[in-house]
């Protein structure tokens, strides 16, 4: 397991090609951490100490900027994201009930992965398409008009494909 | 063969959402299927606007105008439209509650009726990721134009005539900024297109990237002549996949065309541009905070002035305008700064786009001349409001704005007439509320959305947002004092002046403007421990009205914390002490047995 971790902090070879390529821009930071996430799905601890030797920019520095930006995680989410829009179409039309049914339904809170590592839950800012409201996504699944009695069958449907 | 139609499926992601995609693919299958490949061009084009009846499908040169179409659909749309010519009757959007369809021409329904496409001329009518379709409906001409036959001067001579106002929300106008700039000499200047669109509740900019990537493209690459920058960069929400690709590939083929890069169309004036990715705070739609992060930090706001105009990016001269903004200014340049100036109002000239959401009936996005009423926008193309229920208010400029009441339903809408009225135009999201929507809760979201975008530099937004949310919840929660409502307006008035930058300084429009709208809502919470919409848990309960109940055991079944009892075909009843006041059992009764009280 911990040999399995360690391979799976190492950066490829495309993502060093990309800091090598952003290196010399100035402001690269953020265009950076976002290709870190891409490949990691968040922003290791290990990965953003390479980062400040790389970059030679302060450690204190990437976290300041990780942790004000909401798109950044520092923990590892699940394998499917369902995230919950909260844009205010979707409040009105029901995008609480929806996360209250999700975590009775997971047994997790919002930002919390379930022990098995399968599911985290997430309350995420419009995603623009209200005319859809309420909307969950998952991956590039678009799940819109929903109602809390639709969401095991969508639950289901993830837990079942692995 | 020559093509003899088109069929146009609606790429936008609301309707990518829901299969359209796969309808596109389906389509070009039946084509081949059925031996008509040559004949029809089948294309996925940007936002219809008309997101409630997504999929759209259209057919042209017939107009017909397919809703909520599936996947399945494609076999029979190609065979009846395609190969007979007949409309596919079933499919035709329905007007109003008539089983009949009324009409079939596109540009007959109402939702479009009122509306003034300028902004959005192109989506939902080209291939945004085709050039070509964008030089067809004289794309590129503009900066054909402002390269060779004008000088800077004349373009914002051009922009002056037109009265064009920033539509990121403040309304500045857009020919001051570009003067700014253009007066100050230097050697390095920049152009930033602002497409951090945060409002929840809103997604214009997001359609007219997505539709029309190459109208942003031109427009800025005029910005850059006319001030004289050489590098663009557009600032892009990490949430908007689909529209980051789209600029992606229409930069490419700008590129591959001599539109974009060195020596453009031969010229001797190079421009190029950066995308740079946002990662999810409100705060960076605010311009200088927006250039923080260009440069790789917090997206902290810094004092104004220094203008970015005069000192932005890496302290040089930077043109900030938002999407929309720049979707703007081709056609200006190509027609006129008079022809814009025809629509609007006084002081505000040309169209909006808004993204109508919320409790009405035709969710979507929708262009209307400035000026246009609530009542045409809500009603005439919104259709009115869903289910029957009651028009409450609409909410425009997300957390920065405020509640609209019935009384101003016919006020013309502009710049100047929503600020007179405690709301602002903002970026365009304007959701609608019916009488089910607590007005003292949607206070409570957006401030919990402030409180969480705070950026935290300056304290009267950091700490005065965290108080006006602690009075709110204690409102909601029928614990809070008539003294509450002064201490909130208060702090509210004193955080306008204060705050650094406006995310902090109209935090509190939503709650001023909802206790000068909604006072006596505010009031029954406090003193009557009452939430009328039945919203504030805390306040309410669910009984069941024992001569209406027929016993037919929904609700029992339903409940999720088994709190209801009662046997078959006799009235029910709720345990109040176990109710987790769900609501699922006054979803679900049939026959209105149960009341919130």
């Amino acid at each position: 397991m911990a040999v399995a971790e360690a391979e799976e902090l190492k950066m490829s070879d495309k993502l060093l090609a990309f800091i090598d390529e952003w290196k010399v821009k100035p402001g690269n930071l953020i265009m950076i951490l976002h290709k870190v996430q891409e490949e990691f799905g968040y922003i290791p601890r290990p990965i953003a100490i390479e980062l400040s030797k790389m970059l030679d920019v302060p450690l204190a520095k990437i976290y300041g900027v990780i942790t004000f930006y909401h798109f950044f995680k520092l923990v590892k989410p699940g394998k499917h994201k369902l995230q919950v829009c909260m844009g205010t179409a979707c409040y009105l039309r029901g995008g609480d009930d929806l996360i209250a049914e999700l975590e009775t339904m997971l047994g997790v809170g919002v930002n919390e992965t379930t022990e098995d590592g399968l599911f985290s839950l997430e309350a995420v800012r419009c995603v623009g398409c209200c005319g859809l409201a309420p909307v969950v996504v998952c991956g590039s699944d678009v799940y819109g008009k929903l109602t809390t009695d639709q969401l095991a069958e969508i639950v289901a449907k993830y837990r079942n494909a692995d | 063969m020559a093509i003899k139609s088109y069929v146009m499926v609606c790429g936008g992601t609301g309707c990518e959402s829901s299969k359209a995609d796969e309808i596109y693919r389906n389509l070009h299958k039946e084509a081949e299927l059925q031996g008509v490949s040559e004949d029809v061009q089948i294309v996925k084009t940007g936002c219809f606007g008309f997101c409630e009846q997504g999929p759209i499908v259209k057919v042209l040169p017939s107009d017909h105008f397919y809703v909520q179409v599936v996947p399945e659909d494609a076999k029979e749309i190609i065979a009846e439209d395609i190969l007979k010519g007949r409309a596919v009757s079933r499919l035709l959007y329905k007007e109003g509650n008539l089983t009949e369809v009324k009409r079939t021409d596109g540009e007959d329904i109402k939702f479009y009726q009122k509306q003034l496409r300028i902004v959005l001329r192109n989506c939902g009518l080209i291939n945004p990721e085709n050039v070509n379709e964008y030089i067809a409906r004289d794309g590129y001409q503009a900066l054909e134009k402002a390269l060779f036959d004008m000088s800077g001067d004349d373009i914002i001579e051009e922009l002056k005539k037109s009265g064009l106002r920033g539509r990121g929300g403040a309304g500045f106008p857009t020919w001051m900024k570009w003067n700014f700039s253009k007066q100050v000499e230097t050697d390095v200047k920049y152009v930033a297109c602002n497409a951090d669109e945060g409002d929840p509740g809103a997604y214009m900019d997001r359609s007219v990237l997505e539709g029309d990537p190459h109208s942003v493209i031109e427009a800025m690459t005029i910005a850059g002549k006319c001030v004289g920058a050489n590098l663009g960069i557009i600032y892009i929400r990490a949430e908007y996949p689909l529209a980051i690709n789209r600029l992606e590939t229409a930069m490419e083929q700008a590129r591959d065309l001599g539109l974009l890069g060195k020596d453009i169309l031969g010229s001797g004036y190079d421009f190029d541009i950066e995308l740079r990715l946002g990662a999810g705070a409100f705060v960076c739609g605010e311009e200088t905070a927006l250039l923080q992060s260009v440069e790789g930090n917090r997206g902290m706001p810094t004092p104004k002035p220094p203008f970015p105009a005069v000192e932005g990016l890496w302290a040089k001269p930077t043109v900030i305008n938002n999407v929309e903004t720049y979707a703007n200014i081709p056609v200006i340049i190509n027609k006129g700064g008079d022809w814009f100036a025809q629509f609007g109002t006084e002081k505000s000239k040309g169209t909006k786009v808004f993204a109508l959401t919320g409790k009405v009936q035709n969710s979507g996005l929708v262009e209307v001349p400035m000026g246009s009423t609530l009542r045409d926008i809500v009603f005439d193309i919104g259709g009115g409001i869903r289910n029957g229920k009651k028009f409450k208010a609409v909410q425009t400029g997300g957390p920065s704005g405020g509640v609209i009441t019935e009384e101003y339903l016919d006020l013309p809408l502009d710049f100047d007439s929503l600020l007179s009225i405690g709301s602002m135009m903002g970026s365009g999201g304007m959701i609608v509320m019916d009488e089910d929507d607590c007005i003292v809760d949607v206070a409570r979201f957006y401030m919990d959305f402030c409180v969480e975008e705070s950026c935290g530099k300056c304290s009267p937004c950091r700490i005065g947002t965290r108080k006006l949310l602690d009075y709110l919840e204690k409102i909601t929660k029928g614990q809070g004092t008539m003294e509450d409502l002064e201490h909130m307006e208060r702090i509210g008035t004193h955080m306008h002046k204060a705050a650094l930058c406006m995310l902090g300084g109209s935090a509190a429009n939503p709650i001023l403007s909802t206790l000068k709208a909604f006072r006596e809502e505010y009031i029954e919470h406090i003193q009557e421990g009452k939430c009328r919409a039945g919203k504030c848990k805390a306040l309410v309960h669910y009984e069941i009205v024992a001569d209406k109940c027929i016993g037919c055991t929904v609700c029992a079944r339903k409940c999720p914390v088994n709190c209801i009892t009662g046997e078959k075909k006799k009235p029910h009843i709720i345990d109040q002490d176990a109710c987790i006041k769900c609501g699922q059992c006054y979803e679900g009764c049939k026959f209105n047995a149960i009341v919130i009280k």
